[in-house]
């Protein structure tokens, strides 16, 4: 790895981030590069945000009886937690600041194709949050994240519609930027850049966008359908007036549990980049990763009734829905498979990117396994809202997914600030975040098998120990999270300038400058090869 | 190659074919990727609203299924002249946006603005027969939830139908308001002379959002005024 000390070069060269300054310059622009920075401070925001009403919550829950707020107040904390984290930073996160960035940039194109709609999408993206946001300062809202009917249409008497309506809207966002997603990689490959010579990181953005398209439009007309029967007391969802809540639930899950692989997708796709590249091989098994992220986006449309199972849906219903919540484990497999085939005799280097990407091979794997446990009927129902589905799911969605974000926002930081990173500080917070965060989660795989219930604000004495170790693995885990803000934006102003390909990479984001030109390349490229040529022996493009 | 504006290149050869001389954004590489990117942009976006429609239309389908009396007895309250009469109205709107586009492209400025204000004219119309016929609900106290007195029996399931009726009628319509306020931005354009056999993807996308929107109202109709077994 080859870097110059920042004060041996003053850069004079024109890139995307200095051909032009001022506010307008960013709040105005169309480059898809800019607009990915806008969203990585937005979503940067709310992350602590959201993490600041779960360091509450675990502080709360460090006595029995509860250690801090009303039990009204610990409510509104774990939906503003639940709300933030899964609309406002897990959903957008890797797509709209990672995929922003690098999508047209790895296919070789100066943009996307509608940079219009990609910066819609981010005033879209505010204007919810800060509809949520206001909506948790006038006094939060208590129904959990899910909105379950008839408790958030009728008996709440909290602020729905606002959060609600900042969900929906929050929601064309996802859609505006899966739409300029699939058009752009359908009609913007560079040529000689066809589809099996793609990045796996595009066909995982590929088939999250599709899930952006077919899912989020059915939340959308929920949250309308939720809107309007708190507004007209009519009775869709209420069973009084002739409705019948399991459809909410029905409509809510099918684009929900679907969300949970808009999560994980991305996430995959930044892992396989990463695996690849520092084990110096070709990606094992390119094809079938690529076509496990397909499958898995079409089962994840499929499987959302194991939300239900106890929720008196037909038994029949269940078993298939079992079923194929099993399924959608062989495409996960395979790539948990493909990504250990691919280190296997590989030239291994534990650069902070690396890490970050084999604690999420780890992590996702227990996330994935516990999953199991959830999708078979007989233990589901003695699982059921119990903490170990709060385990289970935030093993895949911090695990996994914040792991897979943090180890792109390493990876690709020399390409997206030109600077490099303190590489002992990033290994140092990968190695805390690692430990925190299992600290804080696996003590609940416990708490929910020997029955400790979610969401309440006081638990039996019995559980404390448990639940100390949990609120002490948070702490460490929240201090984890911090340190990357602090070492990142040191980097900034401070970092050696990165070259253009650090850690010799084949993609071609990497064939331009660091950071890249405002239409990402001097002279469009011609690809001759897959993204993962690591095995061909040549010198890799600096 | 791809790097060079193809439009460029034309000038210095002399006459070249329409679409290489109009003009396109910088993100493309020539007015034909542009094109196909549009068109391929609108029908992804539609398929976002099929499954917009679709919570709607599930919703709608549990429950006939669950409460047929009460749907059919729910139908037979809506005037299925005016409902055939706006189905009419709005598949010869789709025949005048179809000879838009095609006027778009063999570069007739003038039919395009004509076929354009007659599109927008039959929607218009459309939306009047269906405020006409909100009205008529309002005043037989057949609004759900704000004024709904019914006598009869299964009053909940009858209720429920006209919330859907009312809600599916009504994001439908809201898509038409769009779509006019869409044509009449064509319209205004291809005045202007905006148009031409190089570059009309805007009509043409527009058109499949109205066709789009046509193809709703008529699957809305049937379920919504044909269900009741009156014929």
């Amino acid at each position: 790895m080859s870097v110059i000390p920042a004060e041996q070069l003053i850069d004079k060269r024109v890139h995307y981030l200095n051909e032009s300054y001022g506010v307008k310059s960013w709040l105005f622009t169309k480059d898809h590069k800019r607009i990915g920075l806008l969203y990585l401070a937005s979503i940067t925001f709310m992350f602590f945000i959201g993490g600041a009403a779960a360091v509450l919550m675990r502080l709360h829950l460090i006595e029995p009886q509860g250690a801090l707020v009303e039990p009204e107040t610990y409510n509104k904390l774990f939906t503003m937690h639940g709300v933030i984290m899964v609309f406002f930073f897990l959903i957008p996160s890797i797509p709209a600041v990672l995929g922003n960035f690098l999508v047209p940039m790895m296919i070789g194109a100066r943009d996307l194709a509608f940079p219009k709609l990609n910066l819609l999408s981010w005033y879209l993206y505010m204007v919810g949050a800060l509809l949520t946001l206001s909506a948790i300062i006038a006094g939060g809202v208590d129904t959990g994240w899910t909105f379950y009917t008839p408790y958030s249409s009728v008996y709440a008497n909290t602020h729905v519609m606002a959060v609600a309506i900042g969900v929906f809207i929050n929601g064309f966002s996802s859609i505006l930027t899966g739409l300029n997603f699939v058009v752009t990689i359908h009609k913007m490959r560079a040529p000689g850049l066809t589809w099996f010579r793609l990045p796996l990181f595009i066909w995982a953005m590929y088939a999250t966008s599709i899930i952006f398209l077919l899912g989020t439009p059915v939340l959308a007309i929920t949250l309308v359908l939720l809107g309007l029967e708190r507004l007209l007391h009519v009775g869709i969802f209420d069973p009084k007036l002739g409705g019948d809540p399991l459809l909410f639930q029905h409509l809510f899950w099918f684009y929900s549990h679907p969300a949970v692989y808009i999560m994980i997708l991305p996430g995959m796709g930044v892992v396989s980049e990463i695996i690849a590249c520092f084990s110096r091989k070709r990606i094992f098994g390119y094809g079938l990763v690529a076509f496990s992220s397909m499958a898995i986006a079409a089962i994840s449309f499929l499987v959302w009734g194991h939300h239900m199972f106890v929720t008196g849906q037909s038994i029949y219903a269940g078993l298939i829905f079992s079923a194929l919540s099993f399924m959608v484990a062989i495409p996960s497999a395979i790539k948990v498979f493909n990504w250990t085939a691919t280190l296997y005799r590989g030239s291994i280097s534990y650069d902070a990117p690396m890490l970050y990407a084999l604690g999420f091979i780890g992590l996702f794997t227990m996330g994935g396994l516990t999953g199991m446990f959830l999708a078979s009927l007989a233990t589901d129902v003695h699982l059921n809202g119990t903490y170990f589905i709060v385990a289970h799911f935030h093993y895949i969605m911090v695990g996994g997914a914040v792991m897979a974000y943090l180890g792109g926002i390493h990876f690709w930081w020399p390409k997206i600030s030109g600077r490099m990173y303190s590489d002992g500080w990033a290994r140092f917070a990968a190695f805390v975040i690692f430990i925190g965060f299992n600290l804080t989660f696996f003590p609940q795989f416990m708490l929910g098998y020997l029955g400790m219930p979610r969401r309440y604000a006081f638990y039996p004495a019995e559980f404390q120990v448990l639940n100390v170790m949990s609120t002490a693995g948070a702490s460490i885990l929240g201090i984890g999270y911090l340190i990357p803000l602090v070492y990142l934006a040191y980097s900034l102003r401070y970092g050696p300038v990165a070259p253009a390909n650090p850690w010799g990479a084949r993609g071609l984001e990497w064939r331009t400058s660091s950071p890249p030109v405002t239409e990402n390349f001097e002279e469009t490229p011609i690809v001759t090869a897959e993204a993962y040529a690591y095995d061909e022996g040549r010198e890799p493009v600096a | 190659m791809p790097e060079a504006p193809l439009h460029a290149a034309a000038h210095a050869t002399g006459p070249a074919p329409a679409y290489v001389t109009a003009a396109h954004a910088h993100q493309f590489d020539d007015p034909g990727q542009q094109h196909e990117a549009g068109n391929l942009g609108m029908w992804v976006f539609l398929a976002t609203e099929v499954m917009f429609f679709g919570g709607l239309f599930a919703g709608y389908s549990i429950y006939r299924s669950l409460y047929l009396t009460a749907f059919e007895a729910g139908s037979r309250l809506l005037d299925v002249r005016l409902g055939a009469t706006n189905t009419a109205v709005l598949i010869g709107s789709s025949l005048t946006m179809a000879l838009a586009v095609r006027s778009a492209q063999l570069g007739r400025r003038k039919a395009l603005v004509l076929f354009l204000l007659l599109t927008i004219a039959l929607g218009s119309v459309f939306l009047g027969v269906k405020g006409y016929e909100y009205y008529h609900k309002f005043e037989n106290h057949l609004v759900p939830g704000i004024d709904f007195i019914y006598d009869q029996p299964n009053a909940p399931q009858v209720e429920l139908f006209l919330c859907f009726y009312f809600f599916m009628t009504a994001l439908h319509a809201v898509h038409m308001i769009i779509g006019i306020g869409i044509l009449a931005t064509l319209a205004f354009m291809g005045w202007r002379g905006r148009f031409s056999p190089g570059y009309y993807s805007p009509v043409e996308a527009s058109g499949l959002y109205w066709h789009f929107v046509d193809i709703v109202w008529i699957f809305l109709f049937p379920l919504l005024y044909l269900i009741g077994g009156r014929y």
